[in-house]
């Protein structure tokens, strides 16, 4: 068959896809498992006519991607949860100052060093801002090499569109597994104005100051507001995959990697007899709350998995809330689970809300 | 930004004949009396102006007393997070390498929370000024010891003076950051008289240069009082520094490579 | 009926098998299919055991790690006792039989078929193609699903800068590995 597709690990994936989107910066420091970013990174990016530096620590490649995001440029970076916990202090500058970048994290097992399996413990930290004060990130969760691509090009793209740092939320499994990816560039990239912001030097123009510090009376509480009505538009972005949840009684919810291997364990059923369907969050923030309320109030049962000790269950009960409650399975990080771990559960939520 | 900016109190009648800096905002600054930050900031700012840096400039401001020099220099600016100052500075030259790009830090940014950074941005070379300015304390959180507190002085977290026991030592920063091959300027003046200044105003210069003349990082450490935290006046601590710091901090260029000076050829 | 397969491949680190893991899923891709290629990796850089898990579909590939494939190769003895006892019932697994008990095939659950992989690849000339003489083995036990051709026609891409007298000695191992697998 002749198509454009070629073979590549889902890190190879994040760096096509993010060269695609324009960047012309990459900062990281090697963790596993994502190191294939910074390797690939450190030919291409220069090749692009761009600049990568092996940052000393996660603290400072994150501090060199506000830099870069200052100067309007298209700029990323990425690690793995230890790395991720170092780069809050600068997600909340860079949202604070209202800066575009994307990070990505392909989550491993946790807390503390964990191990270096895939996991999903870090859904709490990339939906809830992550570091100090009222901020959030929009956040994207590839299942595959395909979307870890794709959301690279999107990722930059709202980034820029709401001046703030986006997280794309993937994980062990997406980081080193291999498929065929389609490349492709986006006919154009927009800057939406970065130029009436960035910090590029003053000719011909006003100073631009880009800050998060506001000590005078009600003035924080001002920007705190356009915060938040900028978060609540990003409502608009929100995205989920749905499989077969028409006529199904039981709802499974499960994002990334977890989310196909639920519908693997989804179709085995289905062939079966059993009426089940999946929600596959792809926004994890925003989070795909409507859909699973309009769910929710015809009738449907849920069962929320999860690679880790219940995250997302949470943002499930509270889209669901009133109408309906979600049953829980995690699959504890340290192991990654098959499908075969998926059956009994699923089976057993549709036997317990028949 | 092309106008020089209008100075309050010239009345009808008055002849301007000299003005300040067009790369200063011409606004009152928040220091304290006495603090030395103001003549750090004039000197930086006429320096701006001289070597036509004003409008290709990106100023990154730390945390610290000088969290706000973004509001007293005319340039564009970014507020680093503390410590980052280097970090930052080097992903937004990386990202425009046209733009001058310099970080202005105090001593507990710079030589506590920020030494991993200064160090590796130093020793990548990378092509960005520090303007550290070095008064022993920490101002803004009101006066605690700071890597560079001399042994015996009394702060709010040394109350009975720094010792050596259990405190370590001041950190010389521009020895040390002279010491690291991707800096190709690193040298220490101080801000407490005539003198000095003029000095001080050499060795910014130079640490611009390196940047202008793309040879690498140019550093430059600045002794600067703090009235306020020292619990003297100002006469009192410009003389504290002529007799207790510059003995510990001994002035002097500690590393020059002889990169070409601006105007005479070897960079734009 | 729709197309699917699921293998896992594993042995001692060092006997190429993430090389063969991707020749498999280039052959697939090649195919026009649906693949996905899981490495299991350890924190050590070298030696240690090995494995990876490829799936290929005309449909769209849920789970791209599973428990229970349909075929397994097997390198060494202990990916023998480790694997077999996981492959789906009616599934294949082809053992290396010059490392492993191929007596200890599980006749009676699985299509069995062994080959000696290293002795072959010695025989050839180079011993490290015996990772390509096991593949052309799991081809022979494939049927019709994937034609060995495919397998030879991506060797080029699966390692790059090979010589074009290496290629063909590749190509020559998988062709070996496809004739002399023996079903037990």
């Amino acid at each position: 068959m002749e198509d454009k597709k070629i073979f590549i690990r889902g890190n190879e994936a994040v760096c096509y896809g993010a060269l695609s989107a324009g960047a012309r910066c990459y900062f990281g420091y090697p963790i596993t498992p994502q190191s294939e970013i910074p390797e690939m990174m450190s030919k291409a990016m220069p090749e692009a006519g761009g600049s990568f530096v092996q940052a000393e620590s996660e603290l400072a490649a994150a501090s060199m991607l506000m830099g870069a995001a200052a100067a309007g440029v298209r700029a990323f970076t990425s690690s793995s949860s230890p790395g991720v916990s170092l780069m809050q202090e600068c997600i909340s500058y860079m949202s604070g100052s209202q800066l575009p970048a994307v990070i990505v994290n392909m989550n491993r097992g946790g807390p503390g060093l964990g191990d270096i399996g895939s996991a999903q413990g870090d859904y709490y930290q990339a939906t809830r801002g992550g570091g100090h004060g009222d901020y959030r990130t929009l956040t994207l969760a590839p299942s595959g090499c395909q979307e870890a691509h794709d959301m690279m090009i999107r990722a930059f793209d709202l980034a820029f569109k709401y001046r703030n740092p986006v997280l794309v939320l993937g994980d062990g499994v997406v980081g080193t597994m291999k498929e065929p990816v389609r490349l492709w560039t986006p006919s154009q990239i927009n800057s939406h104005a970065a130029a009436s912001w960035q910090v590029s030097g003053a000719a011909g123009r006003e100073k631009h100051v880009l800050k998060s510090l506001y000590l005078l009376d009600g003035v924080l509480a001002a920007h705190n507001r356009k915060l938040q009505e900028k978060f609540a538009a990003m409502r608009a972005e929100t995205e989920a995959e749905c499989v077969e949840t028409a006529d199904a009684s039981l709802v499974v919810v499960a994002y990334g990697s977890i989310g196909r291997i639920a519908k693997s364990a989804v179709r085995l059923l289905r062939s079966q007899g059993l009426k089940v369907g999946l929600v596959r969050p792809i926004t994890l923030y925003p989070f795909p709350d409507k859909v699973l309320q309009d769910l929710a109030e015809h009738g449907k049962k849920f069962l929320t998995i999860e690679h880790n000790c219940g995250q997302m269950v949470d943002d499930v009960r509270l889209a669901i809330r009133g109408y309906a409650d979600s049953d829980f399975h995690g699959h504890m990080p340290g192991a990654v689970p098959a499908m075969d771990d998926f059956i009994g559960p699923i089976e057993e939520a549709a036997r317990r809300t028949a | 930004m092309n106008a020089t900016p209008s100075l309050p109190g010239l009345v009808e009648g008055e002849e301007l004949i000299f003005s300040p800096p067009r790369s200063l905002t011409p606004v009152p600054t928040h220091y304290c009396p006495g603090c030395h930050h103001g003549v750090a900031h004039r000197l930086v700012a006429e320096l701006l102006d001289e070597m036509g840096l004003q409008e290709k400039t990106a100023l990154i401001s730390s945390i610290g007393c000088s969290v706000f020099s973004y509001n007293y220099f005319e340039v564009d600016a970014l507020e680093a997070p503390h410590g980052r100052a280097p970090a930052v500075a080097t992903g937004l030259k990386r990202a425009r390498p046209d733009c001058f790009v310099f970080t202005y830090q105090g001593d507990g940014d710079l030589a506590s929370i920020g030494l991993a950074e200064i160090m590796h941005a130093a020793n990548r070379g990378d092509k960005i000024s520090i303007v550290f300015v070095n008064n022993t304390v920490y101002g803004m959180t009101g006066g605690q010891m700071a890597p560079t507190t001399l042994l015996g002085q009394k702060t709010t977290t040394t109350p009975m003076g720094r010792i050596s026991e259990d405190c370590g030592y001041p950190m010389r920063m521009a020895e040390i950051i002279s010491g690291l091959d991707g800096t190709v300027y690193s040298a220490r003046g101080a801000l407490n008289d005539a003198k000095n200044i003029r000095q001080a105003k050499k060795m910014i210069r130079r640490a611009f240069e390196a940047q202008s003349t793309n040879s690498g990082l140019g550093f430059v450490e600045l002794l600067a009082g703090c009235p306020t935290n020292w619990h003297m006046d100002a006469l009192s601590s410009n003389k504290r520094i002529g007799t207790e710091l510059i003995p510990v901090f001994p002035l002097g260029v500690f590393k020059d490579n002889g990169f070409a000076e601006s105007g005479k050829g070897g960079g734009k | 009926m729709s197309l699917y397969s699921s293998a896992i491949i594993a042995g001692f680190g060092g006997q190429g098998i993430m090389l063969i893991g991707n020749l498999l899923a280039y052959a697939a891709m090649r195919q026009g299919l649906n693949v996905t290629f899981m490495p299991v990796y350890g924190v050590e850089m070298r030696g240690g055991t090995s494995s990876c898990t490829v799936v290929f579909s005309d449909e769209e590939i849920g789970s791209p790690i599973i428990r229970h494939p349909q075929g397994v190769i097997v390198l060494n003895q202990p990916s023998l006792e480790r694997f077999q006892p996981r492959v789906e019932k009616d599934g294949f697994i082809i053992i290396n039989s010059s490392l492993a008990q191929a007596n200890q095939a599980d006749t009676g659950r699985l299509r069995c078929f062994a080959i000696p992989a290293n002795d072959l690849a010695e025989k050839l000339g180079n011993a490290r193609l015996l990772n390509m003489v096991a593949l052309g083995a799991y081809f022979k036990a494939l049927g019709s699903l994937l034609p060995l051709e495919s397998a030879e026609n991506c060797l080029e891409q699966v390692s790059p800068g090979q010589s074009q007298s290496m290629l063909s000695l590749n190509a020559e191992a998988l062709r070996a590995g496809y004739a002399e697998a023996k079903a037990l």
